[in-house]
């Protein structure tokens, strides 16, 4: 069984959005119709969006990392969004594990995105129907794209490549293997929603000069004449010692 | 869209635009885009496009915004007539400073064909030390000019960068430079963007880079991590420097005078203390090798001592505990990060097995390359000790041996270029000449005081007194002076100032209240009595912005879907490292309303004004159109050289140079859009020392001499300039008051000096520094339109660390004052443990004018955004410029504040504001909310 | 949560129809009041419930649609409650009408017998449909299906001892004497769930939310600093003591003071319809509450903007 995700490296995500707003650009022409903005130019524009990057600061100066976080529906492997929803307009495929919402059927309740521990869903105010990553189903089949292309808007915005997309029940996708050999993580595990969209954490190079390495023979301030050899005549050991 | 030139392509459906993505064949963005460019929809349908041609108002003030629309060919005539009264008596009144356009070789080509030299773009506020203080230092420089090669380091500094101009392309590299295990290293007085992502993080105090890289520096040498054979090769390290006080030549590079110098514009008879045979021998003779320090005597007495000996004694007292009190850097981290560099340099050595011939006939079997690389911007550079500050960067980097070689610092053509490069201006007020085209070009590169653009009594001859004493290196011009000394009449006064794609009445400015003043300010007697003090003002912009509504005209431009351009050889090319690219826009959706590229509106001035590039023989005009003159201009006749580098030729089968190509838009189309020459791989390391490459680069003229560009670790040039100041220098001098300040900043080695502003400032009671960062999802003022973007950032925070908003009374989301001795400001403050204790800071140019940008009055970046700018000022205690005393650049960062917090019961909304602008003619309706469908639009 | 007026309405008001349903079976069960009371009061319980329903419309997008609602019973407690809230009211209806038209004490019972499972799967479908959440802590407690039951009944009896008064008063110290029984057992298992949440410790911390194990993590931005649905939906968005100003209200209006005038009214329909107008102000401050504690999870990306 296939489960598309998206795997988010937060060890190069910079935080420029590029993925927030290719998303937006790519879904409010999409299949699933309009993402709405209100008062896009007036106090408190407000808008739909399916994807969003956050930023934290973990730690105190001058410890302190600063972690850009993009957040999009999980596509959760046990969504608790899609049991409770009274229509069946929320969804979970079977083929290929991606959380859809039928908007011809949703009638605008609300009541999957308070089953989404992550604040992943958001009502469109204007189209009253609930919408949410679709993890650009509308791009990812679609013939008519080159295949390479044939990835989520997001993705292929991504500057860093922050933004990985494959199957993770495929062991040797390279979404699995990022998760497994980088230590992939699943968000909030407590509530065993098993998202499939995993985080890859911040990883450090670190540098160890040892001192020897600062006292060659080839330093070039010998050359210089800046480490002067000591004259031949000065005292040395050998003068006074003989085993 | 913006300076980084991303290759994108433009999806449309049923005629609108459905999505724009990053071109995947694009060498410089390869597919990817950045949250600006993605949100390209939304600039389309903002409702503060302009969309006719304005004039202000009979009666009405300036900034009052108050205009009527009028035709395309009332715009024209009005031009004409006042230009050509203009260029017909005295043609330096009409000034043209553009902005964060990439079309400078036209804008500077129309300037000189106008005959005047008041013309530059944004370079000189924007980071014209960075652009002087490499290219005097290596002849080339980051963003456009040079990179950091990533796909070969290993360790990797960045110093005082944001976002920057190559924005995607660095994020690319930076990425997969991390997934390699390099390790990067960010000194940044704050932790956002880029340094998120950094290994370690390197807080330092604002303006004081310039003592840490001394501190390196000095390590370097008394570790003995500086590589030797590429010092002495390829630096003026082993160059032996006149050390004679006495000598009128102190401090000048002995020569020797039978020897051939082999071009005299760049001599090569310099001398060497060679080792093998201590003696003197001409720098570079086979089988010698320099002596880096000592001292010696010439055959003739001269005291001599070689160039790195006295960088040696100059980084001398600069030790890591030296700079730990000016730079908050702990001695002990500057001695780990000196050694990681100088170790990682020397240990982890990259070799290509590509064989390359030197300026001097040495074969080298393979290229080698020390994987350490830098790349800094403003940080650095918008300071007044930049230009300082930025030669120790690039001293440091080559000390490392890290230029345009594997995994360093790597040139881009048509970089590198002589040291300094061979343009000039006019050198004096004769270059400008009634109905003629200024004798030289606007800006230029001054070697010596001759080169200066100045009056026979030193007096500056361009209105931002670039190239004059009191700024000799001001490379790119100072535009942000130019509204001040324009006001002023100091020099002189203006007729009639264009601005193209700036917005100079808001956030390009500094002191943004000051030259809103200014803009507006009238002659109170003599004969000129009520007349503005810049009597007449073009603004060319594409949206409503606050500059616009001081223009006395106002030209609707088109944006960047709309209209031709190209990222041109001329200009600054989108060449990466492995050699010369340029590229072309095309336009996928027609103008709207009237719009008009602003290509057109110089195009036609140009004819109408009979300009002689731009008319044929018998006067009449010459080109029909933008495309047209690109096809069809060469530099000079007959030169194959154009705009375009590639398909050249009649036939396209030539590049770099060839004839005009009628077909040229149609092949860059059909390749698209971008023109790339690969160098063979030979040629794309050690150039300033590859004969190959330079004999390469001279066949296609991007070069003019093919000599070797010796690295300045001691500056000659900079020292002419003291020597002048010091009253030894043969030719001209400085007048008396400004001799002091040459005499000090031109030091031929790099040295740190708080900045200017520092001295004028009481720091007991302003102890805190105040900057700016850009956001990566905002271009300057100009995306605060876009529905999008503005969701993103809509207002600003001044961010504090906890423990300075603590000392301070401040709370985290509360209202406070911000205070300089130039200006307060009331902003919301928000508490970060990303930033240093000594600094706060603000994202760039959120705060807006109510009713500018097609917002509404009680839009968020109106009542809770803030400008920095406010605190900013321009101009310094005896009215000198709060620049770089060698390059102009503006200080931006370089002003102290304090911060306490707002009283209980102030109004919550931010100080100071402005008049609400009315909607301009020809802009949109606000909707209340959209909903784009591309093919529909919907919205109410 | 934000507290929806809508949801708030639905709750109070069908809790309030169903506990008054079951006054009536229960007087039809040990009193035998006569059939016009019952259908009168069957009435007046079925107006709750449509105005309960109708409120209860306000909270979707798309009201047309609603029938789609029904179809996912077998996974959704809302679905559930959409199926039985109709069947429910159309017992009570029948209830009525048989009250009403042609009584038969057995037709009646069964009926009635009916239409109280109903009410009773109808109270535990609205309650589940805010205990079935996991990370709703607050809400994720049988308790809040035992608060919905207990506090409908409350209302309910009061409601119903409000209408004895009018139409057959001898019912109406007997219905005061429940509603004060079933009143205070309401507030001790509200008291109780208070207790609950008081001591509840968030099992979501930014640290799992964001993955990183540290114990300070500072928000600086959520991306959207308009507000987005997300800000709206999830958070009450009014200051502490409001919240702690709602909590005073409810305790002291669900029970003590409709109380007190249960306990001395007697006959007085005056009395005990003040007894009702209390109860019902302070379960919809109760509510309104019951929203606005409950803690989202979600809330955790979404604390600063900048
Ligand atoms: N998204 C986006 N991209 C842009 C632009 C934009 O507006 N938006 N503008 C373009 C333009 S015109 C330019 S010039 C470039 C500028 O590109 P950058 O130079 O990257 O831009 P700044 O935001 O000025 O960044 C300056 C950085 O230096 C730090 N800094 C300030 N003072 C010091 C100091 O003394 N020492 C050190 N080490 N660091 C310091 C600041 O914290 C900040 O991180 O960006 C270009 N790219
Ligand atoms: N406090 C502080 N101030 C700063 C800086 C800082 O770091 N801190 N940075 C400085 C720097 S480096 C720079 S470069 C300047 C940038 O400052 P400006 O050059 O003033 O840049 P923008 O604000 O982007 O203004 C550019 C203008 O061009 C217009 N425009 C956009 N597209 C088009 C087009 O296609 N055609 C035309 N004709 N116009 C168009 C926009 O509407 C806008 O009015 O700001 C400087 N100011
Ligand atoms: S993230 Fe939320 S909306 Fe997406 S599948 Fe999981 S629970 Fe459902
Ligand atoms: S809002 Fe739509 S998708 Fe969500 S639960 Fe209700 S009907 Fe289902
Ligand atoms: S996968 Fe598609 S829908 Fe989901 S966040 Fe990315 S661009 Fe948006
Ligand atoms: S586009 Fe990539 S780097 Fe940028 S915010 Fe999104 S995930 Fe991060
Ligand atoms: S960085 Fe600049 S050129 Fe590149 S996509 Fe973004 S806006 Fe366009
Ligand atoms: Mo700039």
């Amino acid at each position: 069984m296939t489960q598309l995700a998206l795997v988010i490296d937060l060890n190069v995500c910079v935080g420029c959005h590029a993925c927030v707003t290719s998303c937006k650009q790519w879904n409010t022409s999409g299949e699933a119709g309009y993402l709405s903005d209100d008062n896009p130019y007036g106090a408190d524009p407000t808008g739909t969006f399916f994807n969003r990057v956050q930023t934290f600061e973990v730690g105190e100066f001058p410890k302190t990392e600063t972690v850009h976080f993009p957040k999009s529906c999980l596509h959760c492997e046990d969504p608790p969004c899609v049991p409770v929803c009274p229509t069946g307009a929320s969804y979970k495929r079977a083929e290929d594990g991606i959380v859809l919402v039928d908007y011809d059927k949703c009638i605008g309740c609300n009541y999957c995105a308070w089953a989404c521990p992550y604040g992943a869903r958001e009502i469109d105010e204007h189209q009253k129907v609930m919408k949410k990553c679709t993890l650009c189903v509308d791009r990812i089949y679609d013939q008519a794209l080159p295949e390479a292309e044939r990835k989520p808007a997001c993705v292929m915005a991504c500057p860093t490549s922050a933004r990985l997309f494959g199957d993770v029940h495929d062991p040797e996708s390279e979404v699995s293997r990022a998760i497994r050999d980088r230590g992939g993580y699943a968000l909030m595990p407590e509530w065993g929603t098993q998202p499939a969209n995993h985080y890859l954490p911040r990883r450090k190079a670190v540098a160890e000069i040892h001192p020897d390495e600062l006292t060659r023979h080839d330093n070039p301030l010998k050359v210089d004449g800046q480490l002067p050899r000591p004259a031949p005549g000065e005292p040395a050991l050998d003068d006074v010692t003989s085993w | 869209m913006c300076a980084c030139r991303c290759g994108i392509r433009v999806h449309l459906r049923d005629g609108e635009i459905r999505y724009i993505d990053g071109n995947p064949d694009h060498p410089l963005n390869k597919g990817v885009i950045c949250a600006k460019g993605a949100s390209g929809i939304m600039k389309q349908v903002s409702p503060a496009r302009l969309t006719r041609p304005l004039r202000r108002r009979e009666g009405a003030e300036r900034g009052a915004g108050d205009f009527e629309p009028i035709s395309w060919e009332e715009a024209f005539s009005i031009l004409e007539n006042r230009l050509r009264k203009v260029r017909e008596s005295d043609p330096k009144k009409f000034a043209l400073f553009t902005g964060r356009d990439q079309m400078q070789a036209l804008t500077g080509l129309f300037a000189r064909q106008f005959g005047t030299p008041n013309y530059a773009a944004h370079g000189g506020f924007c980071s014209v030390n960075m652009a002087a203080g490499m290219i005097y230092t290596i002849g080339g420089s980051f963003w456009e000019f040079g990179g950091p090669d990533l796909e070969r380091a290993k360790l990797f500094v960045m110093l005082g960068t944001a976002e920057d101009h190559h924005s995607n392309p660095l994020k690319i590299a930076i990425s997969k430079f991390k997934r390699r295990g390099g390790r990067f290293i960010s000194v940044n007085p704050v932790r956002t963007g880029y340094s998120a992502i950094a290994d370690e993080w390197v807080p330092i105090r604002p303006g004081t880079d310039g003592a840490l890289l001394l501190a390196l520096t000095h390590e370097m040498i008394a570790q003995g991590l500086y590589d030797r054979p590429f010092v002495a090769r390829y630096t003026n390290g082993g160059q032996l420097v006149i050390t004679d006080p006495a000598s009128p030549r102190h401090g000048l590079l002995a020569v020797d005078e039978g020897g051939d110098p082999v071009n005299p514009l760049y001599p090569q008879n310099q001398l060497w203390w060679d080792r093998h045979s201590n003696g003197p021998v001409v720098s570079h003779t086979p089988d010698t090798d320099p002596y880096l320090f000592g001292h010696f005597t010439l055959a003739d007495g001269t005291r001599v001592q070689p160039a790195f000996q006295l960088l040696a004694d100059r980084v001398l007292p600069h030790t890591a505990e030296w700079a730990e009190g000016i730079t908050g850097v702990s001695a002990a981290t500057i001695r780990r990060l000196a050694n990681e560099m100088g170790v990682t340099a020397r240990d982890e050595k990259i070799e290509l097995p590509i064989a390359w011939t030197d300026c001097w006939g040495n074969e080298h079997q393979t290229v080698t390359g020390n994987p350490v690389a830098f790349h800094a911007m403003r940080g650095l550079a918008a300071h007044s000790n930049g230009f300082q500050t930025v030669r120790a960067l690039a001293i440091l980097m080559s000390l490392l041996g890290t230029i345009d070689r594997p995994g360093g610092f790597r040139h881009k053509a048509p970089f590198p270029r002589a040291i300094p490069p061979s343009a000039k201006t006019p050198t004096g007020p004769e270059g400008v000449q009634p109905n003629t085209p200024l004798a030289g070009l606007a800006l230029g590169w001054p070697g010596s005081p001759e080169d200066l653009f100045i009056d026979a009594d030193g007096n500056p001859v361009r209105i931002d007194k670039a190239f004059s004493w009191e700024y000799p290196l001001a490379v790119h011009g100072l535009m942000h002076n130019v509204i001040t000394n324009a006001w002023r009449g100091d020099p002189y006064r203006l007729d009639t100032l264009m601005i193209f794609m700036a917005n100079m009445a808001w956030n390009s400015t500094m002191n943004t209240v000051e030259v809103r003043r200014m803009l507006n300010d009238r002659v109170t007697e003599g004969e000129a009595r009520g007349e503005y003090k810049i009597p007449f003002l073009v603004v060319c912009d594409a949206f409503q912005s606050e500059m616009t509504a001081f223009a006395d005209l106002v030209l609707p431009d088109t944006t960047y879907l709309e209209r031709h351009d190209v990222m041109s050889i001329l200009d600054r090319p989108i060449s990466e490292f492995d050699g010369p690219m340029d590229a072309v826009r095309v336009p996928v959706v027609p103008p709207k309303g009237e719009c008009k590229p602003f290509q057109e509106v110089l195009i036609e001035l140009a004819g109408r004004l009979g300009f002689p590039a731009f008319s044929n023989k018998d006067g009449s005009r010459k080109y029909k159109d933008y495309p047209d003159f690109i096809i069809r201009h060469e530099t000079e006749p007959g030169s194959g050289i154009g705009f375009l580098a590639g398909w050249r030729g009649a036939d396209g089968s030539k590049s770099m140079r060839g004839e005009p190509n009628p077909n040229q838009w149609e092949m860059y189309k059909r390749n698209n859009c971008i023109f790339h020459q690969p160098l063979p791989a030979s040629y794309r390391y050690m150039r300033n020392w590859n004969r190959g490459y330079m004999e390469w680069a001279q066949r296609t003229r991007i070069r003019r001499w093919g000599d070797p560009i010796l690295i300045h670790l001691y500056s000659e040039v900079l020292q002419r300039f003291r020597l002048a100041a010091q009253g030894k220098w043969p030719g001209r001098r400085p007048p008396p008051h400004l001799a002091g300040r040459v005499e000090t900043y031109f030091d031929p080695l790099p040295f740190y000096y708080p900045p200017l502003e520092l001295r004028a400032t009481d720091v007991e009671k302003y102890p805190l520094a105040a900057i700016t960062q850009r956001p990566m999802a905002m271009y300057h003022s100009w995306d605060s339109q876009n529905a999008w973007l503005r969701q993103i950032h809509a207002h600003n925070y001044l961010f504090i660390n906890p423990r300075t908003a603590r000392s301070s009374g401040v709370e985290d989301g509360a209202w406070l004052w911000v205070e300089s001795q130039w200006g307060r400001v009331r902003c919301m403050g928000r508490l970060s443990e990303a930033v240093e204790p000594g600094t706060v800071w603000t994202w760039n140019a959120i705060g807006k004018q109510p009713g500018a940008w097609g917002l509404a009055p009680e839009a968020n970046e109106a009542r809770k955004g803030f400008l920095l700018n406010h605190l900013i000022t321009d101009t310094l205690p005896g009215a000198t410029s709060n620049s770089d005393p060698i390059t102009g650049q503006a200080g931006w960062y370089d002003v102290r504040v304090r911060i306490y917090p707002a009283a209980a019961g102030e109004k919550q909304e931010v100080f100071p504001t402005f008049e609400t602008l009315p909607p301009a003619p020809g802009t949109g309706k606000r909707p209340g909310w959209i909903a784009y469908v591309a093919g529909k639009e919907t919205g109410k | 949560m934000r507290p929806a007026w809508s949801v708030i309405l639905f709750t109070t008001l069908a809790g309030a129809g169903q506990g008054l349903f079951l006054a009536l079976f229960a007087a039809d069960l040990f009193a035998r009041a006569p059939p016009d009371f019952a259908a009168a009061g069957a009435a007046v319980a079925l107006g709750l419930l449509a105005a309960g329903l109708a409120a209860s419309f306000f909270h979707l997008g798309h009201p047309e649609r609603a029938w789609r609602s029904a179809a996912m019973w077998r996974t959704s407690w809302l679905s559930r409650e959409v199926i039985v809230l109709p069947a429910f009211m159309a017992a009570v209806a029948v209830y009525g009408l048989t009250h009403a038209l042609s009584y038969d004490r057995n037709i009646s019972l069964l009926i009635g017998a009916a239409a109280t499972v109903l009410c009773f799967a109808l109270f535990v479908c609205t309650g589940m449909i805010y205990a079935c959440l996991p990370f709703l802590q607050e809400w994720r407690t049988p308790l809040t299906v035992v608060n919905f039951i207990a506090f409908g009944c409350a209302s309910g009896f009061t409601a119903a001892a409000a209408l004895a008064a009018v139409r057959y008063p001898a019912l109406a110290p007997r219905y005061a004497l429940a509603a004060l029984v079933l009143g205070g057992a309401a507030y001790l298992t509200r008291l109780a769930s208070l207790a609950r949440n008081a001591r509840l410790r968030p099992k979501s911390t930014l640290a799992t939310a964001i993955g990183i194990k540290h114990p300070k993590i500072v928000q600086i931005a959520q991306g959207a600093m308009g507000g987005s649905f997300n800000t709206r939906e999830f958070f009450h968005g009014r200051p502490r003591e409001v919240v702690r100003a709602a909590r005073w209200a409810f305790l002291a209006l669900v029970f003590p003071l409709p109380a007190l005038l249960l306990a001395f009214a007697q006959n007085s329909f005056a009395a005990l319809f003040a007894a009702f107008a209390l109860q019902y102000a302070g379960l919809l401050a109760e509510r309104w509450y019951f929203f606005a504690e409950a803690k989202h999870p979600q809330n955790l990306y979404y604390q600063a903007i900048a």
